[in-house]
């Protein structure tokens, strides 16, 4: 075999082999730079496999030579290729960029181990976004949720601690909520593999336990994706993790379980159910419109700058499941193209947080009064990022908005009506994001607060991925090729 | 009888529920992972229960004129990883509940809250 076939083991095999390794390296930085190097290398592959699968169905790759469907299966659509790089491009940025963060944050003795905790998430999110076996996507979800857990509560910040033991109970209930849903699956076909499943299922006579299944699998998926209402877990979680975790995990970690959910209802499911989609977008499209809403809402009166945007969080994610349940090509173009959309304005932002935390104790919005004075870079570098998230032309932002936009009003009347809630909610963001920019740029700073920004290296990353959200607003191309090329081949199978 | 056929998975189905509600109704973080627990364990139920074929022994190698029907061995190997998972979320959730006993002085959820909201 050539190295090329052997791409789709090398982006799940990297950073678990560097995981068990970093935590030998002892206390120094060599834990850091393991971590740094494992995560651009893994960031390679997903380039080199994005170039690969833009031009086919899929990659198929099986596990140690066992054919599908009864080996496991690693399977690269343009799909997977996105989140990959969503994934390895937020670890790297984020490794690379907040070291001193992060020196800041971690104890000394638990740093092995933590960058241990951040491999095994990197590998355990590439790893569900590769495989094409439910059961095996199981594991990975759990791998990284066990090391997300770990990496949320890695901090000095002793409020991570019940908000990390609230993610864990929930997560595990939507993991074994899922769990529950692929054994009813497999009771009935037989077979773990996706596609294969996808075959089967028609030739089933009693489709009772099917639907359980898919009752238990959306469910359980949109816990851990943090749809609305199943967001509780969230706003803490991410407020108090340390704040390079948060700019990690915001990026890619509720997308991956978004991923897997529309890879599932979609590939699995649509095709083979009949109804299924009205049933899908009946469900989902009201939680979707509300999670706009009502997270933006509670933006909007947020005390707190990390909750604001994790809440902000919660409503972007009302964006994807609200293009994905229009159920049409264009819908899944904007939903998908706004999780890498989302990532870059989100990772942005979060990096500007932890610019931010460098030099402010506390994160409250009433605390940061005249911070722009104080870090004027910092701050412009999260205004960009704000206009991204706000969907300002010329930003990433935008592009994705403007895509759901168009694909609501081509549904017909109640299209005018979704476009309304898109309008309202991105007004809502410009209301959450000026607070933000008011309190740093017009209130008076508190005393001696002369200018002093953040150490080079975060500033330097924080305005790679603000120059991102700009380039990628101007040069759609990439991520809109691998969106639409996704669309398509879940379309496929929609009745 | 049906219902009495069905034997195993409504006791998957009493399972998954006390151990839910075990989750929901304690205030006390060690219930609530107890609950937790035993809420994965029914799904172990629920694997093992479709794997058994009636009259089938264990899949192994057999002498001549012994019967030839085993049990599906897949879900019980899917299970032992499930179990594996299980195992480590519980140990990682106790070992949460120690650092939020070291930080907070109480494992009572309400009593945490209400520090949480002091700080």
């Amino acid at each position: 075999m050539t190295f090329a076939e052997q791409l789709p083991a090398l982006a799940v095999a990297v950073p678990l082999g560097a995981a068990p390794v970093a935590a030998l390296l002892g206390r120094g930085s060599l834990p850091w730079a393991l971590a740094a190097v494992a995560s651009v290398a893994s960031f390679a592959v997903a380039l080199l496999l994005a170039v690969a699968a833009a031009g086919v169905d899929a990659i198929s790759y099986d596990v140690g030579g066992w054919a599908a469907p009864y080996g496991i299966e690693l399977r690269i659509t343009s799909f997977s290729a996105l989140l990959l790089l969503i994934i390895t491009g937020a670890s790297s940025a984020v490794l690379l960029g907040t070291k001193a963060s992060l020196d800041a944050e971690v104890a000394r003795g638990r740093r092995p181990y933590f960058y241990a905790a951040w491999l095994l998430a990197v590998g355990g999110l590439s790893g569900i976004v590769a495989s094409g076996d439910a059961f095996n996507i199981f594991v990975f979800m759990e791998v990284s949720s066990l090391a997300t857990y770990i990496l949320i509560a890695g901090g000095s910040d002793s409020r991570a601690l019940p908000a990390v033991f609230k993610y864990l109970v929930m997560g595990t209930i939507g993991a074994t909520f899922y769990l529950i849903g692929v054994g009813l699956i497999y009771m009935m076909t037989g077979t773990l593999n996706l596609a294969d499943m996808e075959a089967r299922i028609g030739g089933v006579a009693d489709l009772k336990p099917i639907l359980a299944a898919v009752g238990f699998v959306t469910l359980g998926l949109a816990l851990k994706a943090g749809v609305f209402p199943l967001h509780v877990w969230l706003p803490n979680a991410y407020a108090w993790s340390p704040h390079a975790v948060t700019a990690f995990i915001a990026a890619c970690s509720t997308k991956v379980s978004l991923y897997v959910l529309l890879r599932f209802d979609f590939m699995v499911f649509q095709g083979s159910l009949a109804e299924h989609g009205v049933h899908f977008s009946g469900f989902l499209l009201p939680l979707a419109v509300l999670a706009v809403l009502v997270a933006s809402a509670t933006a909007m009166s947020e005390g707190h700058l990390k909750r604001l945007l994790a809440w902000s969080s919660i409503a972007q994610v009302g964006y994807i499941v609200l293009g994905a349940s229009l159920l049409t090509e264009a819908g899944l173009t904007a939903g998908i193209v706004h999780m890498f959309n989302h990532a870059l304005a989100k990772g942005a932002l979060f990096l500007a947080v932890a610019c931010l935390a460098t030099r402010f104790a506390s994160l409250a919005l009433a605390d940061l009064a005249g911070a722009a004075r104080r870090m004027p870079w910092t701050m412009a570098a999260f205004a960009v990022g704000a206009l991204s998230l706000i969907g300002i032309p010329g930003t990433a932002g935008f592009v994705s908005k403007w895509y759901l936009v168009l694909a609501a009003l081509k549904t017909g009347a109640a299209g005018a009506a979704l476009v309304a809630v898109i309008v309202i909610s991105s007004l809502m963001a410009v209301w959450y994001v000026w607070r933000v920019v008011e309190t740093a740029w017009f209130r008076v700073p508190a005393a001696g607060a002369g200018r002093d920004e953040a150490p080079l290296p975060m500033l330097a990353m924080l305005w790679l991925a603000a120059l991102a959200n700009v380039w990628f607003g101007l040069q759609p191309g990439l991520p809109l090729a691998l969106s639409e090329s996704a669309a398509t081949a879940l379309m496929r199978y929609v009745q | 009888m049906r219902v009495f056929g069905l034997y195993n998975y409504w006791v998957f189905a009493v399972l998954l529920m006390i151990g839910l509600y075990a989750i929901i109704a304690r205030g006390n973080l060690v219930k609530k992972l107890l609950g937790l627990s035993i809420f994965q364990s029914a799904v172990f139920l629920l694997y093992i229960s479709m794997a058994k074929v009636e009259g089938g022994t264990a899949p192994i190698l057999r002498y001549a004129g012994e019967p030839e029907l085993s049990s599906n061995p897949l879900p019980h190997v899917l299970i032992l990883t499930a179990i594996v998972v299980g195992i480590s979320t519980i140990a990682l959730g106790l070992a949460i509940v120690v650092r939020i006993r070291e930080e907070f002085g109480t494992i009572e959820e309400d009593e945490i809250q209400s520090k949480v909201r002091d700080q």
